[in-house]
């Protein structure tokens, strides 16, 4: 399980960053917290020849709450979302989603960039940012640019990015209303067999705002317009309720593989995504 | 690939080593540094046994290249305590049967090391969620568990005693 030979770059600015990785084009990558990539580096499932740490470069961390709206660096990790007291009152569904995501010592060293460049359908922050409707800041040779995360992905592993782009942050206009991140996993530190973000704001017993995605349950996360329609507007009786999950399940498009059939990954995602509504409903 | 200088604290030593970039730490510090202490289970970030402690979080040493862990203060078992004085993690763990073969062990230790610095008064529920990052094959955890709570025990109770 020894990755193949890479010459090691660790710049202390965005700008030094980008320059090293237009210079080699595709033979460099960028590490983050690398619990993902080194573990596909071992499995000679990704090929560089430089790899380029972000870990010093003090731009790319932090978390900043303004009046409407959150800022998260790229580089910060899951144990500093978790742990950050004001980001867990102004957006708990992060902190809901974030204590699901692997195990504690994965955590300390999983960033929230890594989460959600990756491009694994089964990361759990993707859908996340769907349901939160994040965008995505990103910084290459040719300037800034902004990609919301519900355009971000396109098939597994496959994004928006630009090979010589670095996603530097994240914002999203703080939540308000009821949430809940409800996953399914076989045993803890697993990916989600299904899982499902979900957001409800109530008014005089109406829906007046609704948003839902979905974790692993396609190769891309999914947000699901058709469920957040039959929500918004509606009085969030059971039989709503019902509509909504199954037009959801019904976005989903689950593949077989070793945590079960398709017939199953429907079941579970059904169950799943149920629970996140009822819950986010009781929490409005 | 050539070799790069890395330069580390280990178990409050300054240490220096030459290694190739994609030598993974554990590896480095097994195998260039004698510092056995952490084991190699899985190699693959599943199972906990290879956990050192790396500028004040617990971290899967298997799953770190040695480039990344350059300028780092670590801290693996053998920075805890020694035979001839014990952490009061590892009286607790002999005291409350929470080792079977012990391969484990050091990984436990250093995770819940950490763990009772962040919580120095866990609940149950909540040494179980902290450590659920190690595997045991032998214990069933019950007496893993046991033994971090009562280690959370006395180093409260000689807190107090000091003050
Ligand atoms: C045992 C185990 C269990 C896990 N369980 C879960 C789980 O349940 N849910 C979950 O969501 N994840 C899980 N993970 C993955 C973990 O959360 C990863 O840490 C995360 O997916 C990637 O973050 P990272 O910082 O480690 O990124 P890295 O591994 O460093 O990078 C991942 C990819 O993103 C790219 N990248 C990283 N940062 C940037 C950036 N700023 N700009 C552009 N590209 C970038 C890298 O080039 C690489 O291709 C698990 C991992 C392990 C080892
Ligand atoms: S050897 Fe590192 S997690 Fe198993
Ligand atoms: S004591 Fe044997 S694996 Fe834990």
């Amino acid at each position: 399980m020894i990755p193949a030979a890479f010459e090691y770059h660790r710049p202390d600015t965005i700008d030094g960053a980008i320059k090293i990785i237009s210079e080699h084009g595709d033979e460099a990558r960028v590490i983050a917290g690398g619990h993902s990539l080194i573990p596909m580096m071992k499995l000679r499932m990704a090929d560089l020849s430089h790899l380029v740490d972000l870990q010093e470069i003090s731009e790319l961390k932090g978390i900043i709450l303004e009046c409407q709206s959150v800022t998260i660096g790229a580089m910060t990790t899951q144990h500093e979302l978790i742990t950050h007291e004001e980001l867990a009152k102004v957006a708990p569904i992060i902190n809901e989603a974030a204590l699901q995501i692997a195990d504690p010592q994965v955590r300390y060293m999983g960033t929230i960039g890594g989460n959600v460049a990756n491009g694994d359908p089964g990361n759990d922050m993707p859908g996340l940012m769907q349901c939160l409707d994040a965008d995505y800041i990103l910084v290459g040779p040719n300037g800034t640019r902004t990609v919301k995360a519900r355009d971000f992905y396109e098939a597994a592993y496959f994004t928006a990015r630009e090979e010589e782009e670095i996603l530097t942050s994240i914002t999203f206009n703080s939540p308000v209303g009821g949430y809940a991140y409800e996953k399914q996993k076989r045993k803890i530190g697993d990916y989600a067999t299904a899982a499902a973000g979900v957001l409800i704001t109530k008014e005089g017993g109406k829906c007046t705002h609704a948003s839902i995605a979905l974790t692993n349950l396609a190769d891309t996360p999914i947000y699901c317009e058709e469920a957040v329609a039959i929500l918004t507007g509606s009085d969030l009786s059971a039989d709503v309720v019902e509509a909504a999950t199954v037009a959801a399940v019904n976005a989903s498009d689950p593949g077989e593989d070793n945590r079960g059939p398709i017939e199953f990954k429907k079941h579970a995602a059904k169950i799943v995504i149920r629970r996140a509504i009822e819950r986010a409903i009781e929490r409005a | 690939m050539s070799k790069m200088h890395i330069k580390m604290k280990v178990n409050g030593e300054e240490v220096e080593t030459l290694a190739e970039p994609r030598e993974l730490l554990i590896h480095v510090l097994r195998e260039r540094l004698d510092i056995t202490g952490p084991h190699i289970g899985c190699e693959t970030s599943h199972c906990g046994a290879c956990t050192i402690d790396m500028d004040g979080k617990s971290v899967k040493s298997c799953t770190v290249f040695a480039a990344q862990a350059n300028g780092k203060d670590i801290t693996t078992i053998e920075g805890l305590g020694d035979p001839d004085n014990l952490h009061i993690l590892q009286e607790m763990f002999k005291e409350h049967h929470g080792l079977q073969c012990g391969f484990c062990t050091p990984g436990m230790i250093t995770r819940a090391h950490r763990l009772l610095q962040e919580n120095p008064n866990p609940t149950e529920d909540e040494v179980r969620f902290g450590m659920a990052g190690n595997i045991c094959r032998c214990t069933g955890y019950q007496n893993i568990v046991k033994s971090i709570l009562a280690a959370a025990n006395e180093m409260n109770a000689a807190k107090e005693a000091a003050q």
